[in-house]
């Protein structure tokens, strides 16, 4: 039979064998769970009882409940702080480590360290970091200098940029090796013939290597907003004995959903948050992507 | 992504500094001299982990770096009882057949529909692009449901599942499957190799370095991985390193220079393979960040 086809048929029958594995993985593992969410959130369904249609129910819930608020406001708080001070911190760095030659490989290696690390394992050691005296390293160097203690995670206003730190700390050698492939694929044509012009470097800056970084500048912010608007391990590691504390002042949306669906077990309310998050993330991504691209 | 174009520096640009020579001037002491103290605050966190993980108890309320009488009962102590070590095997397990799974899979689709024509390529390569725009997040709950129903919680597979293909992989590895020439393949073709010897032996030795950045991320990925494993598991067996970290760090409370010992012991051993293959993996990084 296979003898018989010809070579453009055999081509294809390869190509299906090949995908037949892929295609069933992405369809049971990718699609079908999707719309199940999707379904889910329309279903009033904790994982014992019974199961039943809810309509809007949990839309309407959602948009009525000042937790998620709260959550839905913190979820972009990590996004603002943590957006710009990341991409401010590693362009700096990867601009000035771009033009040195004296250990540079050692120098990129002491950034990109942290980005080897475990989120888990260090928001457990920031979190030591931020306890309060006698344990704590903050605030037993801010004693050591003599200057009074700061409460981190236990305080309402300071446990947000607290927990965001070692995100912010985690990703920026990732960041800073991006922009310096990003730097160094910049003709050297563009500053010599500004230099011949005596253009200052200030001039250069802003005129030549910043426009044409942009699509490397599009490509951080985007990826690092997405991972600040999925901020969970370092929140969940950070507040474990009180998730999202204090006073869910340090709560992200996917926590609340982590809350929500397995420890409340509140499946269709949880699976709503999750529609949530995903419309979120594709608004916030096609509108950086617009805003970034056509400027 | 069309921007991809722009930035194709070559692998080796990254490799050593192309900053003109010159002369040391003051400002470029100055330079690197501040460069140098941020590096060192970079990798402070780690340093002060490794530290307190050598400090004896009464000692973890000093800030010093250097431990007065460093000693490794601390490492003893956690280690004791297995379960660290348990942990570490999992996440070890878990984390090499997903890296083995995904540069199986991922590059037999990705040469699939680079190199293929056929009917209902251009929707399957939409249909796996479009997954990526899909969090995790959303879709943890139908996952729970279905390793609830058949049985997968608390099992290797049911850690793995979600992860043994991604979109990610996929598509960085077209990309580059795009480099290899097409002549090669019908040579290979001639030469009366059937389309998977095809694959395998002339296809993927060309785009080993690809596959390496693949396996770098993936593995790193499923190594660090936190909320799946921490729904889909529940008997402290099964834990991988960081769900284990995680349970281990709320009971034992205050005592940090254990919580700085398990801390060190999931952390360790992505450092040391770093610093063997720093300029491998820099180089993987950029080209998945680049390319993907």
């Amino acid at each position: 039979m296979y003898r018989n086809l010809t070579i453009k048929q055999k081509q294809i029958v390869w190509a299906w064998a090949f995908l037949a594995i892929p295609v069933l993985f992405y369809g049971v593992i990718r699609f079908y769970p999707t719309g199940n969410a999707i379904l889910i959130s329309f279903q009033n369904w904790n994982l014992l009882g019974t199961r039943s249609w809810a309509g809007f129910d949990n839309y309407v819930k959602l948009w009525n409940d000042p937790v998620f608020w709260k959550v839905f406001a913190n979820t972009f708080i990590y996004l603002l702080l943590g957006t710009p001070i990341s991409l401010v911190i590693s362009f700096v760095i990867a601009y000035h480590l771009d033009q040195l030659r004296f250990m540079h490989g050692f120098l990129r290696m002491l950034y990109f360290l942290p980005f080897m690390t475990s989120a888990v394992a260090m928001a457990w050691v920031w979190r030591w970091f931020y306890q309060p005296v006698p344990t704590g390293l903050f605030n037993n160097l801010l004693a050591s200098v003599g200057i009074g203690q700061i409460s981190f995670l236990n305080s309402t206003t300071n446990a947000l940029p607290a927990v965001l730190a070692p995100a912010v700390w985690a990703g920026l050698g990732f960041q800073i090796i991006i922009f310096m492939a990003g730097l160094r694929a910049i003709p050297k044509s563009y500053y010599e013939a500004a230099k011949i012009d005596g253009v200052g470097w200030w001039t250069v800056l802003w005129e030549i290597t910043l426009p044409l970084l942009k699509p490397t500048i599009v490509f951080i912010v985007v990826f690092s907003s997405i991972g600040f608007l999925r901020i969970f391990d370092h929140v969940f590691n950070m507040t474990t004995n009180n998730p999202g504390g204090p006073l869910n002042a340090t709560k992200p949306l996917v926590l609340m959903i982590y809350d929500t669906a397995f420890t409340g077990f509140d499946m269709g309310y949880a699976a709503a948050q999750t529609v949530v998050l995903f419309v979120v993330l594709l608004t916030v991504s096609l509108l950086q992507l617009r805003i970034l691209r056509d400027k | 992504m069309a921007f991809v174009e722009n930035i194709r520096p070559s692998s080796e640009t990254l490799l050593a500094s192309n900053a003109p020579k010159r002369p040391a001037n003051m400002g470029q002491i100055i330079r690197w001299l501040l460069l140098f103290l941020g590096g060192v605050v970079m990798v402070m966190p780690i340093a002060y982990m490794l530290s307190t993980s050598l400090k004896w108890p009464h000692e973890v309320y000093n800030v010093n770096l250097i431990p007065e009488e460093p000693t490794l009962e601390n490492y003893a102590y956690v280690l004791e009882d297995g379960r660290f070590y348990g942990w570490f095997v999992n996440s070890l397990i878990i984390a090499t057949l997903t890296t083995v799974s995904n540069i199986l899979f991922d590059s037999l689709v990705g040469y699939t529909l680079c190199k293929f024509r056929f009917p209902g390529r251009y929707i399957i390569f939409i249909a796996i692009l479009s997954t990526l725009m899909i969090p995790t997040e959303m879709l943890v709950i139908p996952w729970y449901l279905m390793s609830q129903q058949f049985g997968w919680l608390n099992s290797y597979w049911g850690i793995m599942f979600p992860g043994m293909m991604t979109a990610f992989g996929t598509f960085l590895m077209k990309q580059f499957f795009e480099t290899v020439p097409d002549d090669f393949i019908e040579a290979a073709r001639i030469d009366g190799l059937n389309e998977l010897q095809i694959w395998w032996t002339v296809a993927m030795p060309l785009v080993k370095p690809a596959l390496a950045a693949l396996a770098i991320f993936v593995f790193l990925g499923n190594w660090t991985a936190f909320i799946w494993p921490l729904i889909v598991t529940n008997s402290p067996d099964m834990y991988t390193l960081p769900v284990g970290l995680s349970s281990f760090g709320d009971e034992a409370d205050v005592a940090w220079e254990l919580i700085m010992t398990g801390a060190a012991i999931s952390t360790i051993p992505t450092l040391i393979v770093f610093l063997i293959f720093q300029r491998f993996i820099i180089r993987g990084v950029v080209m998945a960040g680049l390319k993907g």
